[in-house]
């Protein structure tokens, strides 16, 4: 996974619910066996119609198109499982996603990648995009040893909480079956003392 | 000890050791089943590390998602993509040793319907698998849940997943469905009632009278569309129905064995006094049956009712998703959801195209005609619910009908096949996504029952389906 230290940007507002893993990144664009091409994915039927950039969608704004940052609505990335989201966001340029809750699958997801995900509360979010959608105050510090995420010309700040493990994965950029691999013995017994007790399951 | 939920019970008897402090455990999983999207880049990625598959027999590998349905069914994949997936799928097979069922096994079919019904699903496992609906595993007092391409490798090269403990909710439904009320539309009435977001972090067990009297495939459904809450994990206590759906399916273990396993499983449950982070009661003799009118799982009213006005939504981010939900399904505030005409007709998908779902459809179906100007596909879960549909007669009720007969797969639930819609066309579907561009860019889907589906398939429009079960026409 990509390791994330501290990163300075652009936040592009973001903020309705429930944006889904087929918004994000629409079938047409699964048919692969690697993770090429994604970017051109990412948010595509939003991004373009006809071919051409559709100007309402915000990351074709003005002052939005190179954004690191996406502050987005509840429930952010549900439904399908399909990683090719979080690795078309990576691929257009997002390195972190600020939002209240974000589903399951997907934040796993982001975690395995390197793409952070910060939850807050609902008004420090509301806060945040009100904030970032005035293009001239659209710039956002992450510093992930910190915790904190400064914004607003740098003039304010707050924190967030992140699981050790998951902090320290993200500013190694550690490999987890390399991690896992090294509970092998332990893996091999507790499979040996499983099977004894339910010798049905292979 | 503690009482502890039967969620707990599954986590605990699976951790192989605690990876920190604060419940982050390495968990074992017993079993996956990989299909041809999510799987390559797990592959690739075992490859270029040089690792192998840490127990090649604990996998099972399905073509369902790409794959055409046509009626004459051959090898050929329609397009470049497809066929790039499906070759690298097969070789992966080979090469890693794992169990592989291609397009024409007679076992072939989407992966939550052939796991059981090959009964590799049993009481007591944990089951991750690169599917979002793999929920449906808790039917069978498994846990089963659904995980990305980077947990397909980590548990292929391990055979464990790194995992944090879920918050656990309950789901206590009580009452008796009425005539026509399904374990979809149950399913659906919860999920509007708590949201997209509302199982956000937990994991869900069914409780109550309504899912003992549900049979084995209705509690599957549930299992499936509670995701669409954001469940990340179901579990309901296995019974006798779920040791009879078992026995004998080819995987289930035989003889002394079986009534070993038997007796472990039936002992599976929360304990009486088990306490959840949540509870919800749902009272099911007041459900009726349900329609989707925008583009989340949530957005779903009773056929009986006229399509919401945003306004009336609390915040105004949800007021402006409803608006622009509204503006994409082409419809507006007031009208009677009954009078909404469709173009086609889908049922199909894991969650609803089990024996049971065709045997609701054709029910409806029977004696009458797919309405002019409607295209009504079936496209059955798996090749053996196919066969057994041409055994029980439902295949002859769906073509004299003027439906098509397909065979299995995804198909046109997340339209990855060829089976896609054109923009702007309207669907009637038995599947669990609503999501804008889900089954095609533009088109518009409104999620229902199988028997509903039909329903609209033989009126043309939207239609309550308790106006033409048979003990309704008077």
């Amino acid at each position: 996974m990509i390791p994330f230290g501290q990163v300075t940007g652009v936040a592009a507002p973001m903020m309705a619910p429930n944006v889904d893993t087929d918004v994000i990144m629409p079938k047409m664009f699964l048919k692969g066996v690697d993770r090429s091409g994604l970017g051109e994915g990412a948010f595509n039927l939003l991004r373009f119609s006809g071919g051409k950039p559709n100007a309402d969608f915000i990351l074709n704004r003005e002052g939005y198109r190179d954004a690191n940052f996406l502050v987005v609505g509840p429930n952010f990335g549900c439904g399908s499982s399909r990683e090719h989201a979080v690795w078309g966001l990576q691929q257009l340029g997002i390195r972190a996603l600020i939002g209240t809750s974000f589903a399951g699958i997907f934040n796993d997801n982001c975690a395995n990648n390197g793409l952070l995900t910060i939850s807050l509360d609902a008004d420090v979010v509301a806060e945040l995009a009100r904030v970032v959608a005035d293009s001239s105050r659209n710039d956002v510090t992450i510093d992930l040893a910190a915790q904190s995420v400064r914004f607003d010309r740098g003039r304010r700040s707050i924190g967030f909480d992140i699981e050790p493990d998951r902090k320290e994965a993200f500013l190694t950029g550690r490999d987890f079956i390399a991690s896992t691999l090294v509970f092998a013995d332990d893996i091999r017994a507790f499979e040996a003392r499983h099977r004894a007790e339910n010798p049905w399951i292979v | 000890m503690a009482a502890r939920t039967l969620y707990d019970k599954l986590v605990d008897t699976h951790v192989v050791r605690n990876l920190d402090d604060s419940g982050l455990v390495l968990l074992y999983v017993d079993r996956t089943v990989l299909n041809e999207y999510t799987s390559p880049q797990a592959f690739a990625g075992l490859r270029a590390a040089g690792r192998k598959v840490w127990n090649p027999k604990a996998a099972l590998m399905v073509v369902d998602h790409v794959n055409p349905t046509a009626a004459q069914r051959t090898r050929a994949m329609p397009d470049r993509g497809a066929a790039r997936q499906v070759d690298y799928f097969a070789e992966n097979a080979r090469d890693f040793g794992i169990e592989y069922f291609d397009i024409l096994d007679p076992r072939q079919g989407i992966e939550h319907v052939v796991a059981p019904e090959q009964g590799l699903v049993m009481p007591g496992m944990v089951i991750a698998a690169g599917d979002s609906h793999s929920t449906a595993y808790g039917a069978f007092g498994a846990l089963g849940y659904g995980i990305g391409t980077s947990d397909i490798e980590h548990y292929l090269a391990t055979s464990t997943v790194r995992y944090r403990r879920l918050k656990t909710m309950r789901i206590h439904l009580t009452g008796e469905a009425p005539l026509g009320v399904t374990p979809k539309d149950i399913v659906m009435e919860v999920i509007r009632r708590i949201g997209a977001d509302g199982a956000t972090g937990y994991a869900v067990e069914f409780s109550g009278p309504v899912v003992s009297n549900m049979s084995v495939e209705g509690r599957i459904v549930i299992s499936i569309m509670i995701v669409e809450a954001g469940a990340r994990g179901v579990v309901i206590a296995p019974d006798q129905k779920v040791l009879d759906y078992l026995k004998g399916r080819p995987r289930a273990p035989k003889g002394e064995m079986w009534e070993q396993a038997a007796r472990s499983w039936l002992i599976l449950a929360s304990d009486p006094d088990a306490r959840f982070d949540r509870e919800i009661a749902l009272e099911v003799s007041e459900v009726a049956p349900l329609v989707t009118w925008g583009t989340s799982p949530d957005q779903a009213i009773a056929v009986t009712e006229t399509i919401p006005d945003p306004g009336q939504q609390a915040a105004p981010e949800r007021e402006a998703a409803a608006r622009r939900a509204l503006d994409y399904m082409g419809l507006t505030p007031g009208l009677p959801i009954q009078s909404v005409p469709i173009d086609f007709a889908f049922i199909g998908s894991c969650t609803n195209a089990r024996i049971e779902d065709l045997r609701d459809a054709a029910e409806i179906f029977r004696g009458r005609r797919v309405a002019d100007g409607v295209r009504a596909i079936v496209v059955p879960g798996s090749t053996q619910v196919r066969a057994q549909a041409e055994a029980e007669g439902l295949a002859k009720m769906f073509t004299e009908a003027g439906v098509e007969w397909r065979q299995s797969g995804c198909s046109m639930c997340l339209a990855m096949n060829d089976d896609v819609l054109k923009p702007g066309q309207r669907c009637a579907s038995s599947t669990n996504r609503n999501f804008e561009g889900r089954q095609g860019p533009g088109a518009r889907t409104h999620l229902m029952s199988p028997a509903m589906v039909a329903a609209a398939a033989v009126t043309g429009r939207i239609t309550d389906v308790r106006s033409l079960l048979a003990g309704a026409r008077q």
